[in-house]
């Protein structure tokens, strides 16, 4: 059970997006559309496990003053472990998500949940912890890329359903990212977060 | 005329927080009033242009020659962190009084996801008024520009925040989330500028 919450925590009541703010660039850069936001989050989600674990193995031995270069240096790694991988297999989202992947080095959810959490619990909870919180990332990007998609292009996961018509750009472009994340923050204050 | 092109193209038309979203947690983080975000401004500008001269020179001289560009991540990101270190270090004994202005500022500067993007941009992206990748001179008028333009985003919103926080708003918006709604507004303001330079 314990393991369970473990992961759902990181859904809702810690969800990284719209309760902690963390990590707003990607989620502001990335979501054009509800593929793109998908991608973003389950590349962070990749990178999260990867270093919790990483990091809660290594956190006993590593001396207090080095461990904020030496987290640094795990998620760099493994980010460019991820970078290596999605040139070789993924290239088409790689070449679409660009600066963002290289950038995930200086996601504060990552190096947040490092000192946060993996430094202080065993290997196994990190990892459920990483699944947890990288979950929540990826579901807060699909629907914010999703309400982009809709509304700017008129689609929904590339199936297209207003026919020849073109949606309203502006929400594929900057603006409409601050307005879409906005609105959906103040939705998620009115109903899914408790007190 | 090229110069003016990259200035007027790097604050106005692709501004880094409203038009390319980078630096946004720092951008909400301390804009609530305008002297904390003039003086987290100042320290961004000086470290992203300190920074990209160091990365561009430690990409051109060593990691294209050794055929390890790969390693670009981790090299650029631990440059960037020593680099804030010392700056710090420096600051303290060259000049104090600009550290206790700059103050909190700087560490929070390394994971300040601008500094690592203009960096990386720089060497890897290909610049149209350019013609290609950026000359050191270029680079160097294009991070100064870029983070000028930060500051001018964040000078803005700050007082638009300021103003913000003496009126009565819905309590689910409170806080970020009508932050964040200003933000789209500033932001399809500066769309006007988009077409000024291609």
């Amino acid at each position: 059970m314990s393991k369970f919450k473990l992961i759902t925590d990181g859904l809702v009541k810690n969800n990284p997006t719209f309760v902690l703010l963390l990590g707003m660039c990607p989620t502001l850069a990335t979501t054009t559309s509800a593929i793109n936001g998908l991608s973003m989050g389950l590349a962070t989600l990749f990178v999260l496990v990867l270093s919790n674990i990483a990091i809660s193995a290594i956190a006993p031995v590593v001396p207090d003053k080095v461990h904020i270069p030496v987290y640094i240096v795990v998620i760099a790694t493994f980010v460019t472990l991820l970078q290596l991988l999605m040139q070789a297999y993924t290239p088409a989202i790689y070449e679409t998500l660009g600066l963002f992947i290289p950038l995930i080095v200086v996601n504060c959810i990552v190096l947040g949940r490092a000192e946060a959490f993996a430094n202080k619990h065993g290997v196994g909870e990190s990892a459920l912890d990483g699944i947890g919180v990288g979950l929540g990332f990826t579901c807060s990007l699909t629907v914010l890329g999703l309400v982009r998609e809709i509304l700017g292009s008129g689609s929904a996961f590339g199936w297209n359903f207003i026919g020849g018509h073109d949606g309203m750009l502006a929400f594929v472009m900057a603006p409409g990212a601050f307005l879409c994340l906005g609105y959906l923050m103040v939705l998620f204050n009115k109903f899914l977060k408790k007190n | 005329m090229e110069y003016f092109l990259i200035i007027i193209s790097a604050i106005f038309v692709n501004n880094i927080v409203l038009a390319q979203f980078l630096g946004i947690c720092p951008f909400l983080g301390v804009s609530n009033k305008l002297s904390t975000a003039s003086g987290m401004s100042m320290a961004v500008c000086f470290v992203i242009t300190l920074a990209t001269l160091v990365t561009y020179l430690i990409n051109q001289y060593l990691l294209i020659p050794l055929g390890i560009t790969y390693l670009q991540t981790i090299a650029f990101i631990l440059v960037i962190a020593a680099l804030v270190q010392m700056v710090e270090i420096v600051l303290k004994k060259v000049s104090p009084s600009l550290y206790q202005a700059l103050g909190i500022f700087l560490p929070l500067i390394t994971t300040n996801c601008a500094v690592l993007g203009v960096a990386i941009n720089v060497v890897t992206k290909e610049f149209s008024f350019a013609g290609g990748a950026l000359n050191l001179g270029q680079a160097l008028v294009y991070a100064f520009a870029t983070s000028l333009g930060y500051g001018l985003a964040m000078v803005i919103f700050a007082g638009i925040r300021e103003h913000l926080a003496l009126n009565n708003v819905p309590k689910a918006f409170k806080g970020v989330p009508i932050a964040i709604i200003s933000v789209g507004i500033l932001a399809l303001a500066f769309m006007g500028f988009s077409g000024m330079v291609k």
